[in-house]
This record gives structure tokens, sequence and C-alpha cells, in this order.
């Protein structure tokens, strides 16, 4: 019994500070609306209406490639390693996933599989020379990722031309054979159609091996350890040079996971259609979610259903799109103002808390 | 008249008091010293003093009006000024320019400030350039940049906080020549130090600050540097429970010749030849800063020693990891327990796992035991009367005694050979510390090694079988606790006369 209002109790304030931020933010972005002269109600209604299957698959799509993202951020962020290259480990993996696939050494799914793979490792090994340099040199992996993101771009840019195929105006990457592109799915019919990438199952496998790790083994203790103190995890033992290199080798495989599901599941091949971006919004997502695999996971589908519903704005509410991009900047602030006030106070009523339950026991040192 | 007046001053942070009930007075015009070990309570009295932390409980008055300090601002208003230990400086800028930064109200940035700037530094003989570039100057002129930039914000009382950590002694020797022409011109000195000599070389009065509280106020005519030593560590008789001696024949710990280099190569820790016995504990006195967080540090593995040799019951660990010795036996009750023994924010069972993330009950295999985890941080609640609400409370919640009783039965469990413990009762309560002293007392009837590093010269005579000395990173001498006195284990930490 005290079991279950423990967890109630620590579930209800997991979601003080996410509610508490999202209704700040829609405040403030109902001001500027305001401010500017837009059309608030206007602005809320077509963002709140609910959307239709086909909007609803979008935001499916959209979060669970937002997701994967988020986790290859959060991996880094939760033992203070800011991996902000993802975007660059998520082109240099999905432009070797499609080289591979598309050569279909491997047939059908096979295939599949082992492009994934080579995604993971090409995503690992641009990130892990990030780890690298920080741990032989002391470069910041902040320096160093943002640098190695331009190069990722202008190198991907660079082969394409020399491996790619043109087709009209455009170069690609050689098309994946139909017999190893993903069809998508109707969700057990919960879709009247195919359209749920189907390698969407990636991002909750990531997720729940991101979770599984974190709390259940001891790297996961190690990491969290050395994110919570880093003193204190080298005095246990970690080290702290190994737990860069392998996190950042993860965070980057997974970095390299963020392309699949459209490469296989509408792409087919990859090119300068392939959207960028992905790997700044899995920051905010993580940020978000507080690195937590179901915070990220509810980072993402707030991020892509504001998405979604930013395609309309304009249409119906006359408001322009980039509304939605300020108020997904007001979120992620509000969120991070809001988890530190509400820490405080939690720390507060858990010092209260201790004192009332031990009954003040005198702690004032008396000297001798 | 009274430059400077507290009364009752008290400080509390999560979990540890840091100054209780101070109370003393500061005459104008005099350099008044306030001396007392690390962590004794003095930096965090002057951060009072200087507004830049509130207190909790207490009074100021500063030239005899009672004030109340925000900010630094309001400090600096009230002419109470501070130059810290580590100097506020940017290099790229000149002595002008750095003096003037963020006191443009002054004497604005032009002319008249640097004849204000250069009038200082001729009237108490700094000898400073206005136009030098900071990068260029050493760190005595640094420091009297520093001072500058006080008495050009008009401060007619300054602290100074340990400004001789820094300088070597000719240095220290021009600022103690600056320090008298400041007092011979009206103004109020407050200098923080713990180097006993060059406080009874400088003071008219000295306030001894110690586990946060005042323990007196004298004056250098009438003490030694072994009495404020006494007077900073405490010299009351232990209690007598030294006990039989239970050391066995088996050397559970052989340190051989380890020393250790910093950055500079300068030898931080030099010729370290120990050993301690199954039921031992080997006790470790000195000064603070003198190599004995360095020692501690080498034999757990933080740091890698520069020369020598560790064997570990018959096993050579010196080229082992940090987890590899404390897996194979290590206990290691940190000095710094906030820094290196807790994850403050996480609960307590989790922090049972800590430094045991390898070992039975709390992970097998590479996997978390969490349950095996929250079982023995019960055990441990209950065995070390650690007080608190239960295992899922944070860490950080728990007063300073809890956390360390919480760590002392972590280190105590797994079964280990050697115990580590470096300071093990700072800043902890008196019942707390009682216990812990009992838990140590234990350990060695049950057969380990303990190494004992304290500033607490009692800690150390009712708690150690043998005590050595160490003295500017060696050891210099040994005691046998039975026969030795806190005078004569003062006279050997300060290397003043007749150290074995």
């Amino acid at each position: 019994m005290n079991a279950v209002r423990t967890m109630l109790a620590r579930l209800g304030w997991s979601l003080v500070a996410p509610v508490l931020a999202l209704v700040i933010a829609g405040i403030i972005t109902s001001l500027i609306l305001a401010v500017t002269g837009n059309n608030v109600s206007g602005f809320w209604d077509t963002i709140l209406t609910v959307p239709s299957e086909r909007q609803l698959a979008n935001i499916l799509n959209y979060a669970g490639i937002l997701y994967l993202a988020g986790i290859a951020c959060a991996i880094g962020f939760r033992m203070n390693l800011f991996n902000i290259g993802v975007e660059g480990q998520y082109r240099v993996g999905s432009f070797a996933a499609a080289v591979v696939a598309g050569e279909a050494w491997l047939p059908g799914r096979w295939n599949i599989a082992f492009a994934i793979l080579v995604a993971m490792l090409a995503g690992a090994v641009w990130a892990g020379i990030a780890g690298i340099l920080r741990v032989t040199r002391g470069v910041s992996e902040v320096i160093s990722t943002i640098m190695l993101n331009a190069i990722a771009g202008l190198l991907v840019g660079f082969l394409i031309a020399k491996v790619g195929v043109s087709t009209g105006n455009s170069t690609n990457t050689k098309r994946i054979p139909g017999e190893s592109t993903s069809e998508g799915t109707s969700l057990f019919g919960l879709f009247s159609g195919p359209s749920i990438y189907t390698l969407l199952f990636l991002s909750v496998l990531s997720g729940l091996v991101f979770w599984w790790v974190l709390n259940r083994t001891t790297f996961g203790f190690n990491l969290r350890a050395t994110g919570t103190s880093e003193t204190a995890a080298v005095a246990s033992g970690v080290s702290v040079k190994k737990m860069v290199v392998v996190s950042m080798l993860m965070s980057g495989a997974v970095a390299g996971l963020v392309g699949m599901p459209v490469l296989f599941g509408q792409a087919h091949n990859y090119g300068s259609s392939f959207e960028a971006g992905l790997g700044f919004a899995g920051i905010a997502v993580a940020l978000l979610g507080r690195n937590h695999p179901i915070g990220v996971a509810f980072g993402a589908l707030i991020f892509a259903f504001l998405q979604e519903r930013a395609a309309v704005l304009n249409i119906l509410a006359g408001v322009s799109p980039d509304i939605v991009a300020v108020s997904q900047g007001i979120i992620v602030l509000a969120v991070v103002i809001a988890y530190e006030v509400v820490r405080r106070y939690r720390i507060k009523r858990e010092q209260a808390a201790v004192g009332r339950a031990l009954a003040r026991t005198d702690t004032v040192e008396v000297a001798p | 008249m009274d430059a400077v007046r507290v009364e009752g001053i008290g400080k509390r942070f999560p979990g540890v008091i840091a100054n209780h009930d101070i109370s003393f007075t500061i005459e104008s015009g005099t350099i008044h010293a306030i001396v007392g070990e690390n962590g004794a309570g003095k930096s965090t009295l002057m951060k009072i003093l200087y507004g830049v932390q509130k207190p909790d409980e207490g009074s100021i008055w500063i030239d005899e009006a009672p004030v109340v300090l925000n900010t630094p601002s309001d400090a600096i208003a009230r002419g109470v000024g501070m130059v810290f230990q580590h100097f506020q400086l940017a290099d790229n800028l000149t002595v002008l320019e750095n003096v003037v930064l963020g006191a443009e109200n002054v004497a604005g940035i032009g002319a008249a400030a640097r004849r204000r700037v250069q009038e200082i530094s001729d009237q108490y003989g700094f000898g400073l350039d206005p136009d030098a570039l900071v990068a260029s100057l050493g760190v005595g002129q640094r420091q009297r940049i520093e001072i500058l930039k006080v008495l050009y914000r008009g401060a007619k009382i300054i602290i100074l906080d340990e400004p001789t950590a820094v300088l070597v002694p000719q240095e220290v020797e021009s600022l103690f020549r600056n320090l008298a022409t400041l007092k011979e011109q009206g103004h109020t000195l407050i200098f923080i130090s713990h180097k006993l000599d060059e406080v009874l070389a400088v003071a008219d009065r000295i306030t001894v600050v110690r586990r946060g509280t005042c323990v007196d106020t004298v004056s250098p005519e009438g003490v030694t540097s072994r009495q404020l030593a006494e007077l900073m560590v405490g010299s009351e008789l232990p209690s007598p429970e030294a006990g039989e001696s239970t050391v066995r024949d088996e050397v559970v710990l052989d340190v051989r010749d380890v020393g250790l280099d910093d950055a500079q190569g300068r030898a931080v820790l030099a010729d370290i030849d120990l050993h301690i016995r199954a039921g031992e504990v080997l006790g470790i006195a000195g000064v603070e800063g003198n190599g004995q967080t360095e020692l501690v540090e080498v034999i757990v593995g933080m740091l890698e020693a520069s020369r020598g040799s560790m064997v570990l019951a018959g096993e050579d660990i010196s080229k082992w990891s940090t987890r590899k010795r404390r897996a194979s036996g290590i206990g290691f009750v940190p000095e710094d327990r906030h820094r290196h023994g807790l994850l403050l924010p996480a609960p307590l069972w989790e922090n049972r796992i800590l430094g045991h993330q390898t070992r039975p009950p709390s992970a097998r295999r590479g996997l978390i035991n969490r349950r095996g985890a929250k079982r023995d941080a019960q055990r441990i609640i209950e065995e070390y009367d650690v007080r608190t609400p239960g295992i899922d409370t944070a860490a950080g919640a728990l007063s300073g005694g809890n956390q360390q009783k919480f760590i002392v039965g972590r280190e105590m469990s797994g079964q280990p050979r050697l115990l580590i413990a470096s300071h093990p009762t700072r800043g902890v309560d008196v019942g707390a510390q009682a216990q812990i002293w009992g838990h140590i007392r234990q350990a060695r009837r049950e057969g380990l090694a303990v190494l004992l590093v304290s500033a607490d010269l009692d800690e150390l005579i009712g708690l150690s079988d043998t005590i050595q000395v160490m003295l500017r990173g060696r050891l210099v001498g040994t005691f046998d606790p039975r026969d030795v006195t806190p005078q004569d284990l003062g006279s050997a930490m300060t290397g003043a006369e007749g150290a074995a």
C-alpha cells in the first residue's frame, strides 16, 4: 500500500514540471501572438483540433524518428556529454546504409538488417572521433561534434556526387531494390493502410534497451553516476575516459538509426531530400524529456504534433507556421526552468520530511 | 573603536552546520587573524562578512553600526573589501583596467582613474605600473593589484583569504610589509590562514575557529604556535579507550618508496614507506595540504604514483585501476563525502551501489541487483544507525553525520581487508562521531588494516596503534600514541623543533 502511494506520488511529481512548462509555454505563445496582432483563438483552434488519421500517421512517424534522435542525445546527456553531432552522425549513417542497401549484396530482409548495422557502425565511428579527441586531447565534444556536423554534410555531399546516380537534376545514392524496402504497417489494423514505417520498431527497441541498460546494468549505473557527480564516479572506480568513448559510440550508433525508417519506408535512396535538422530537434526532445526514455517519447510526440499542425496553420488561421518553431523553443526553455523550480522545491520538501521523520534529532555541532 | 563585531552568527547548509554561534570583535586599525583547519568554517564566515552568503542567525556590526549585508555591494558600501585566494583578474587587461573594471563610478576610466590608481600604489608602496599588462606580472604583484582594487573601491576593512597560500617566502615578507603600511594608515585587516607562524608574526589578535564555532580569541604574545595548533585541532585527552593491541603479523598494505610529482614536476609525495598489519590502525597526522589527500588518492588509485610500489595482501596493486583495487578489498571513506562519497540526488539504496558496482549484493555479472542493493541499504541503515525515513530518501537530504555513517557502513561491507578513512568524523555531530569511532575500533578487532588520516589529534591518538606525521609530502616521524602528546605531534606537524 505504502509502496503504491510512493509510486503514485513519484509519478505525480514527475508530471508537475512538464505540465507546468506546457502551460507557461502556452501562455507565452499566446502573448506573442496577441502582441504581433495574430489571431490567438484561431491559432489554438487549429493546433488543438483532433488530427485526422493521415495526420495521426504523420505525427507517429515523425515522433518515432525524433525519438531516435532524442535517445541518441540522451545517452550522452545522461553523463554530461554533450553530443551536438547527432545531425552529422545521422547523415553519415544514413548515407552509408543507403549505399550498402543500394548495392544489395544480401537478399531481401538480410539486406535491410545489414544496412542497419552499417548505419549504426558509421554513426558510431563518426561520434567516436569526438570521443577519442576528448579523452586523448581534451577537445570539448561540443566543439568537435559541431565541426564534425559540418564535415559530415560536405563529405556526404561529395561522396554522393562520386558514387550516386543522377536522375533528372538530382543526384542520389543507388535505389534500394524493391525486395529490400519495407512497405509500412497498419499497426494491426489501427490504421486503414500501411501508413506507419515498419522500422519505427527500432525506436521502441532503442527506448527499451536504453531504459534497461540505464537502470539495470552496471554500465548504466556508471553512466548515471558520472553524470550526477564525476568526482564520486571516479572515486567509485569508474574510468571516465572509457565511459566517454563508449557512450559516444552508443550515442552515435543510435544516431545512425535515425534515417532508417525513412530510407527503407519512403525514400529508398539517400539524397538531398533527407530532412535536415533532425539531430538538433533531437537535442530539444531529449531536453524536453529530461533524458528519460518515457519523457523523451512524450517530448517527441509533442514536437511531432506541433510540427504536423503547423502545416495547416497558415491556411486555416492565417498564422505563419514559424510561430510553431517559436513555441517549440519556448517549451524547451519553460521545461528547463520548470524542472529546476520543481527540483529545488522537492529538495526542500524532502529535507523537511527527513527532519520531521526524525523528530528533530539534534545535528548542531558543539565544540567540546 | 570596533571595526567589526559579530554576534551569534550561524549558517546551515543542507546536512551540515558551517557556522554555529560565532562571536568576536575586531578592533579598528589592527590585523586580526582567523585561524582554523580547512573545513572549520572560516571561509563561510568571511563570505558572510562580505555579503556573499546570508547568515541564518546572528548580527553584524560594522563601525559600531548594525548592518545587514545582502550582497557584496552592501559590504563594499560599508567599506568592507575582500581579496580572494584565487585572483579574479583579466590577464589580457592592464593593471589600471583591472582595477577600474566594475568600479567605473569611482573616478571614471580616464585620467582621474589613472591618477587615483597611481596614488594608491605610491601611498602603500605597491610599486605597480598602471599600464603593465597583468599577464606579464608575477603572483605577488597580482595580489597587490587585488588589494589595490579593494582600496580603490574605498575599503577600510580588508579581508584576505589565505593570502600567503600562493606566495613564496620572499613574497610573503613583502606582503607583510604592505599589510603593516595599510595598518599604519588606519585600515583594519582580517587575515585568514592556517599557517601558524605567519599568523603569529603578523597578527595583533587571533581568533581560532574549530568545527564551525569560535574556540577562543588570543593575543600572539601569549601563545606559541603549538598552543594555537592545539586550539585548532582540539587537545582534550581522548577517552581512555585505546584497548588492547589487536595487531597481527600479516602485513595487509605495504607501500614502498612511493612518490608523486605534480604537473610541474614538483614532488607532492616523496619516499613514502609504510606498512599496515591486519588489526592495526595507522594514523597519519599532518597539517592539511602536506600530501595526505594525495597519499590516499594514490593508494585508492585515483592518482597514479610516479614512483614506488604498493602491495595489498601479497599482490602488487601499483598498476591496478581504482575499480580493481576497491573490489579486491579496499574500503574507502573519502575526505570529501559530497564530492567523492555520495551521489547526493540519488536515493540511499543507489548510493549503496556506488563503489560496489561490480560486487554482490548490489551487482552481479554486469547487472545491477536492485533488490540486493535495497536490502543491504536497509541493513546498513539499521546496523549503523543511519537516521533516515527510508532507503528511498536522497542522500543529500540527510545530515552530514548520517551520510557519513552510511558511507562507513557501505565501506565495511563486502569484507574489506583495508579500510582507508580520511577525516572520517569531519563535520559530523558528536553522537555520530562516537559511533564512527566505535565502528573503526570494531573493524580493527575484526582484523582489518586501517589507514586513518585525520586533522583531529584526539581521534588519531585515541584510535591509532601507530601514528606517522606527514610534512611537505614526506613521512617525518613515527610516534606511539600511548606516550605521545598532542604537543609532540603539533611540533612535528609544523616542522618545529624536536621532530622525532
